[in-house]
């Protein structure tokens, strides 16, 4: 029998050591080392849509935003402030109804309903949260995914905003590339300042609410206060792609409120690397284009999805990012023990 | 010490359902002094520190700072005037490295509003403070230890951050649940000066202990909890004189067994 073992051996990239968190670059090399990850990431974004063969492949990229901003917020909240929210499709509902109602009603063009849906329909959303957020852990995940079903059920039922068959004749963007090109810069926005934002001091008191909120308040601070700008941030996210999606499909109907928008973002979190921000929206790009790619097999299309995405989960629990990230910033070599 | 207590707890009690976890405590503490707290488990100290600062609801009494009713005010609001705690089981930020858990009370109003470690002048860089307050309270600076992960730490260092954490908010009172357990014989000897400089800083200390002898060496005054009743209440001289003391800790039986074989 073979006594020998080996282990994986480690060992930070010397840059990596060096520069942990604080930048001191040296040469043109490690200037690559660190813009051109970074680079890749949004040149490849902008380039996306040019490269698409058709317009069918361009409105799926625009899809693809539209949950990345989703998964961006379900990050967010989730890995840095501690809250699981389920609401997705609430934030979506809002955000794309809000934005239906000040184009058709009051004839407001996209580029100003969307800024306004954004930020009104954030402030909606935390108002509407505020009463959960002393919940924690799996109470606040129930209750984020009620949330959607009721407001759905109260359009119905009351027959308001155009009760089931929605609101018709939202206006779309003026052309398909301000639509593309909107989303897109949107994103890698909003994700570089995700990351900023959880680095800065209060980026720090949100994750410090995450590892321990009662320190928090034994510091001094009001735990739900911040807990509700940070919900204010995720759900401004979320019905901004509300209502980028209204204006897309120039409807808006209570199928805003269908359960992919809460547990889509979740599941490409996982598979992106959770806590990483650049994670999800990776994510994104890899399980949406498959869903469609799938669309060849008919009925057996959720089959292979959830194929996949069982194997994604097992052999590769930690996600994409994480495994990435270590690839690259660190050396691995097989040593005997 | 004028004569205004600095905290003034009147006749609090706490009961959970049927069960009285504090009755009908009364303590005063004076600008400067250090209180110390004994009792046996479950007597009742612990829960008595959280009804005064916030963290559980009184069923009734009173608690005044500095003359001011400050009792059914939420926790956040009561350390933000000043009265701050530790906790038993400490709570660092694990994810944070260590002088990034002091950004999170350096954010707080209450440092916005005093302006800073060491009075005055607008508060600089939060991280430079935060290593400032951890090399105060033994955190060696030119070592990798303010540095790390707050999870990779030993219990002494944790019990140390949770000092920090409480010195971050320039306190007038901490209240420290057991900060010596724990700890070994050494570190405990570091502790010791520690809190002797705190009470020379002008910080009112009240202190909840096993470690009597510790305990005793720097507290001004004792009070001794059972059953969440008050027992006694004097000098560490008298209290450790009293018979009483004997009694709550080793029960009454066996301290007349050890008297008649004495």
């Amino acid at each position: 029998m073979n006594n020998e073992q080996r282990r994986k051996e480690r060992l930070d990239r010397g840059i990596k050591v060096r520069t942990d968190g604080l930048y001191a670059i040296m040469s043109l090399r490690e200037l690559c080392y660190l813009t051109v990850p970074r680079l890749v990431l949004i040149v490849g974004m902008l380039v996306l849509p040019l490269v698409m063969p058709s317009m069918y492949w361009q409105r799926v990229i625009s899809i693809v935003c539209i949950y990345a901003f989703l998964a961006l917020g379900f990050d967010f909240l989730a890995h840095f402030v501690g809250l699981v929210c389920l609401g997705g499709a609430f934030f979506i509902g809002v955000g794309g109804y809000l934005a239906a109602i000040l184009n058709t009603f009051w004839g407001f063009p996209p580029l100003v309903t969307i800024p306004i849906a954004t930020l009104l329909g954030g402030a909606i959303c935390t108002l509407l949260l505020l009463p959960c957020l002393p919940l924690r852990g799996v109470y606040f995940a129930i209750v984020t995914l009620m949330y959607p079903l009721v407001l759905m059920r109260i359009i119905e039922a009351l027959n308001i905003l155009g009760g089931t068959d929605g609101i018709m004749g939202v206006a779309s963007f003026a052309n398909r590339w301000i639509e593309q090109y909107f989303v897109i810069v949107m994103v890698l926005l909003f994700l570089f300042g995700l990351r900023r934002l959880v680095n800065l001091d209060i980026g720090l008191v949100f994750r410090a609410v995450k590892d321990n909120d009662q320190a928090v308040r034994a510091s001094g601070m009001n735990i739900t206060f911040y807990k509700a700008i940070a919900v204010f941030v995720a759900s401004a996210l979320g019905c901004l792609a509300g209502a980028c999606l209204v204006h897309m499909y120039m409807w808006s109907g209570i199928s805003l409120f269908a359960l992919d928008f809460s547990i889509l973002p979740i599941a490409a979190t996982v598979i992106g690397g959770a806590g990483t921000v650049v994670g999800p929206v990776l994510g994104c790009f890899i399980l949406v284009p498959i869903s469609e790619l799938l669309r060849a097999f008919g009925t057996l299309r959720i089959v292979f999805y959830c194929l996949i995405l069982v194997a994604f989960i097992v052999f590769r629990s930690e996600g994409i990012m994480v495994y990435g990230q270590r690839k690259y910033h660190q050396f691995e070599r097989w040593v005997t023990i | 010490m004028n004569n205004q207590p600095i905290l003034q707890v009147q006749e609090a009690t706490k009961s959970f359902g049927g069960i009285v976890a504090v009755n009908r405590v009364s303590l005063d503490v004076h600008d400067g002094e250090i209180l110390g707290i004994i009792g046996p488990n479950g007597s009742g100290k612990t829960t008595l520190i959280n009804c005064v600062t916030g963290f559980i609801k009184m069923t009734s009494g009173k608690v005044l700072f500095r003359g001011k009713n400050i009792s059914g005010k939420p926790a956040h609001k009561i350390a933000d005037m000043g009265i701050t705690r530790t906790f038993q089981i400490m709570r660092p930020y694990y994810s944070l490295p260590c002088y990034k858990n002091l950004v999170i009370p350096l954010f707080s109003p209450r440092a916005k509003r005093t302006g800073g470690w060491r009075g005055g002048g607008k508060l600089g860089d939060r991280d430079t403070v935060g290593i400032d307050i951890l090399e105060e309270i033994g955190f060696e600076r030119d070592s990798f230890v303010p540095y790390k992960i707050a999870s990779t730490l030993p219990t002494g260092y944790l019990k140390r951050l949770e000092l920090a954490r409480c010195l971050a908010l320039k306190p007038e009172i901490i209240i420290c649940d057991e900060i010596f357990s724990g700890l070994s014989m050494g570190e405990i000897a570091s502790m010791v000066p520690l809190i002797e400089r705190l009470q020379m800083d002008g910080i009112t200390l009240i202190m909840i202990e096993h470690r009597l002898r510790e305990l005793f060496r720097v507290a001004n005054r004792v009070m001794l909890l059972n059953f969440g009743e008050k027992v006694i209440e004097g000098s560490p001289e008298e209290v450790m004189a009293d018979d009483k003391v004997k009694e709550v800790y080793f029960g009454s039986e066996e301290v007349e067994e050890v008297m008649s074989h004495a």
